[in-house]
């Protein structure tokens, strides 16, 4: 029958090299004592708890936020979907930092207002700043299913009797329920997937009790919890595939024009969340460096980060390309490129538990930088792929076959055609692929080699350390990384969709 | 140039083409029309070598392909005109047109030719619809193809540009002395543009003759329906007349002496008179500018449609004479059971 498109020859071995975390963690798991042990019931709960209280502050700040991109002429129309999307190129791990330094006796914001302020802490403390952090998942889900409905049904709606405010709720956002599912999932599978929140802000989630595990030499104890959280993470992530989005027929997109005060009151909210998530982080980080200066700044953290990332981005691109064509190629590509998706339920801590098992039973693997940007290469693959495929996708294949009938062979009408055409999706999935590495915290604190650190492992031990100032510049300069990432993210609407899909986990 | 025997395609259990025979000349232009479905296109994408036949043979200049030994498409030199153009976005028109040329000079002259000098180093996403597939036609001719095959490509663009365009392409086309199969649904370019015209109906050809012949001495009723307005008056044959209840017509072929048989009469076939003792009333009437239709219901059985001079003006409901007026033979089948 029909013979092997060339690209599956190559995007086999990435599929395997994808799975290969899961295979490593059940080999470990296997060798585990026990099962399921009556302390992680606690853990499962306070997982869970976060999850669900952070789906239901980024619903709640998510839901009317995309209304109001999506609908509402507002003043600055252009600064408002970026300044909103913002803390989703954030790792929340900053936002957790700087919450925790700020908030309650003795807090940043105490010290310098005088103000006594309660303190934020605990599952309160983590559910405040992942809402923060998650609601843009919300946000850029439903206000994609809000742009594409037409607003002709909402008039219908009004000429039927119902005030603006009830035709929304009930001729509009009923339209868009799969959408703000969609977000509200992203947002709860970003949450169990997180590290850096939970474990700053002390609450035992999965990841924080693995990274303990982890410490204690329990790798076989942090595998299963690894296993359990992937089971759930799973879970989520297929529900999340049942979740199509909604299909309606283009139409007029529906244009608000709020009065003065309305329209004021909008922007203060939006004002006072982007203030929340944006500002303070940075505020804080500019008066340490007032404070404290650049000293204890060790230059080579952030050349060390720019390393390992620039490394992991040429990996991912590399590996992402023969696996986004097999996609595109039958069936059988499908399930490949679907293999290298692992990357994306697989968070940061797990990813880190399998290498490092792997690194421990392979010679000479442990401790090195290889080991490192595989983890991040592996972590990050879906980015690439994603931003390859969905250049690749809107290739017309029409165009191959005219190559082709033109003389070209088929070598050359990738070479000359297909690659071209996708040359922007390599350079925006290599780039997402950096800048996420560039901030990977969990994976780093457990592979990185001895006396290699890189901005995110800084902050840590300056949390670790309790000496707030030194966080200053590495903090900063994570903050100036995400607004690169930002940027990247939303040239585009179309961009901005294509990032959003495939970001995070 | 181009012979295609009992050519077959199937897509998994269905079959698409299926026993496929014609040939083209040196550098004639076959259309190809049928109705959606009818397996237009995989002609094309089969000749192509973008899908693989399950049996027959095609004869492209010197090379045999057959279902075992295939010739991939960029050994076939098939030229092709996508109905979106497919024109590379990343490459300029000229570097569209040159694609594969390392001797510029042809791909300038077809510029030249089609008047898209002045657009040579345009990118394909500022030119209009029209100028998108002069382009289209010039890369394809410049790469001196030795048959040139054409898939809708005017359906993308708007009227008033189809009728100057579909000539401009037939220009080029005989300039180059290139044989063509164009694929279109579009009856009047389907009868005008084309040396020869197949109908395609159900993956096999219903009838493949020049445009006239196809149009007056269509072969089935398919193929009598397929290309303009078309309906069918029952008659008894008596030798060459045919005779009906409006009239006597001189008709081909079909039937003996004395049988019944449906006689396939077009609007302009058809003389309507207004009279009090008349066959039949105007059942509706539909202005066209240079002609008028009318619908004509006779006494019993289907209205028929007349195409009268604009300035008889017939209202609705008035009794009038209808009558076969044609001069010309007329084609007749063996009458249907249930007539029609």
């Amino acid at each position: 029958m029909r013979r092997w498109p060339a690209s599956y020859v190559l995007a086999a071995p990435v599929a395997v090299l994808a799975i290969l975390p899961l295979l490593v963690l059940l080999d470990l798991g296997a060798g585990a004592e026990t099962l399921w042990d009556p302390h992680w019931l606690e853990v499962l709960w306070q997982s869970l708890a976060l999850a669900g209280l952070t789906v239901l502050g980024a619903l709640i700040l998510g839901v009317p936020l995309a209304v109001m991109t999506a609908y509402v002429r507002l003043p600055l129309r252009g600064l408002w979907l970026p300044l909103l999307a913002a803390p989703l190129a954030m790792p929340s791990y900053i936002g957790a930092f700087t919450f925790y330094a700020a908030f309650g006796p003795g807090g940043e914001i105490e010290a310098l207002t005088g103000i006594p302020t309660p303190e934020l802490r605990g599952l309160t403390g983590a559910a405040v700043v992942m809402s923060l952090y998650t609601f843009p998942f919300v946000l850029l889900t439903t206000r994609a299913s809000l742009r594409g409905l037409d607003a002709s049904v909402l008039d219908a709606a009004r000429t039927l009797g119902l005030s603006l405010p009830q035709a929304l709720w009930r001729a509009v956002l009923p339209r868009v329920r799969r959408g703000i599912a969609a977000g509200a999932l992203l947002a709860a599978l970003y949450t169990l997937s997180d590290f850096g929140t939970p474990a700053i802000m002390g609450v035992d989630t999965f990841t924080r009790v693995i990274f303990v595990e982890y410490n204690a030499f329990g790798l076989s104890q942090a595998a299963m919890l690894s296993l359990h959280l992937l089971v759930i993470v799973g879970l989520i992530l297929f529900l999340e595939s049942r979740f199509g989005t909604e299909q309606e027929r283009p139409g007029r997109t529906l244009v608000l024009t709020p009065g003065a005060a309305a329209g004021s009151a909008m922007m203060a909210a939006a004002l006072l969340v982007a203030a929340l998530a944006v500002a303070l982080p940075l505020a804080l980080f500019g008066i340490w460096i007032a404070r404290d200066g650049l000293a204890g700044f060790d230059p080579m953290t952030a050349v060390n980060s720019a390393w390992a990332a620039a490394l992991a981005a040429v990996g991912a691109v590399v590996l992402a390309l023969p696996v986004a064509f097999a996609a595109l190629s039958g069936r059988a590509g499908r399930i490949m490129d679907r293999a290298t998706y692992l990357g994306f339920g697989v968070p940061g801590i797990v990813m880190g538990t399998a290498l490092v098992h792997l690194g421990l039973r392979i010679p000479y693997l442990y401790q090195t930088l290889f080991l490192l940007v595989l983890a991040y290469t592996l972590r990050f693959l879906p980015l690439a792929v994603g931003a390859v495929r969905s250049t690749a996708e809107r290739l017309d294949n029409n165009l191959t076959h005219a190559a082709r009938l033109l003389g070209a062979s088929r070598r050359e009408a990738f070479r000359r055609v297909s690659l071209p055409l996708t040359l922007r999706g390599v350079v925006a999935g290599g780039a997402l692929v950096f800048l996420e590495a560039m901030r990977e915290l969990p994976a780093t604190l457990m592979l990185r080699p001895t006396g290699f650190d890189t901005l995110a492992t800084e902050l840590w031990r300056v949390y670790e350390a309790g000496y707030f100032g030194r966080a200053g510049v590495p903090g900063l300069l994570l903050v100036l990384i995400s607004g690169v990432a930002l940027v990247l993210m939303v040239s585009g609407e179309r961009g901005l969709k294509t990032g959003l899909a495939d970001n995070k986990g | 140039m181009l012979e295609v025997r009992d050519l077959s395609v199937a897509y998994g259990q269905t079959r698409v083409l299926d026993g496929l025979d014609f040939q083209l000349g040196e550098d004639e232009i076959l259309m190809l029309v049928g109705p959606t479905g009818c397996g237009k296109t995989t002609v094309l994408r089969a000749l192509a070598g973008l899908v693989r036949p399950n049996a027959g043979e095609i004869v492209l200049g010197d090379k045999r392909i057959t279902p075992k030994r295939d010739v991939p498409p960029e050994k076939r030199r098939v030229g092709m005109v996508f109905q979106d153009f497919a024109l590379f976005p990343h490459l300029s028109v000229i570097d569209n047109v040159a694609f594969r040329l390392s001797d510029r000079t042809g791909a300038y002259e077809w510029l030249e030719r089609l008047g898209l000098s002045s657009l040579a180093d345009a990118m394909p996403e500022r030119l209009s619809g029209g100028q998108k597939q002069r382009v289209a036609l010039a890369r394809a001719l410049a790469h001196e193809p030795q048959l040139m095959l054409l898939d809708e490509p005017l359906s993308n663009l708007d009227a008033a540009l189809k009728d100057t365009l579909r000539w401009d392409i037939r220009i080029a086309l005989k300039e180059a002395g290139v044989p063509a199969i164009w694929v279109t649904h579009d009856q009047e370019e389907a009868l005008s543009v084309g040396d020869r015209l197949g109908v395609l109906n159900n993956g096999h050809m219903e009838q493949l003759d020049t445009p006239e012949q196809c149009f007056s001495q269509p072969t089935s009723r398919f193929a009598a329906r397929f290309l303009g307005e078309a309906a069918f008056v029952r008659g008894r044959r008596e030798g060459d007349l045919v005779l009906t209840p409006l009239g006597n017509a001189p008709a081909l072929k079909a039937g003996g002496h004395g049988e019944p048989v449906d006689l396939l009469v077009r609007p302009d076939d058809l003389t309507v008179v207004p009279s009090k003792e008349g066959n039949g009333v105007v059942e509706w009437r539909r202005y066209e500018g240079e002609s008028r239709l009318y619908a004509i219901r006779v006494c019993e059985g289907e209205a028929l449609r007349v195409r009268t001079n604009h300035e008889q003006d017939l209202s609705v409901g008035c009794p009038v004479h209808l009558r076969i007026s044609s001069e010309h033979p007329l084609a007749a089948f063996p009458a249907e059971s249930a007539a029609g």
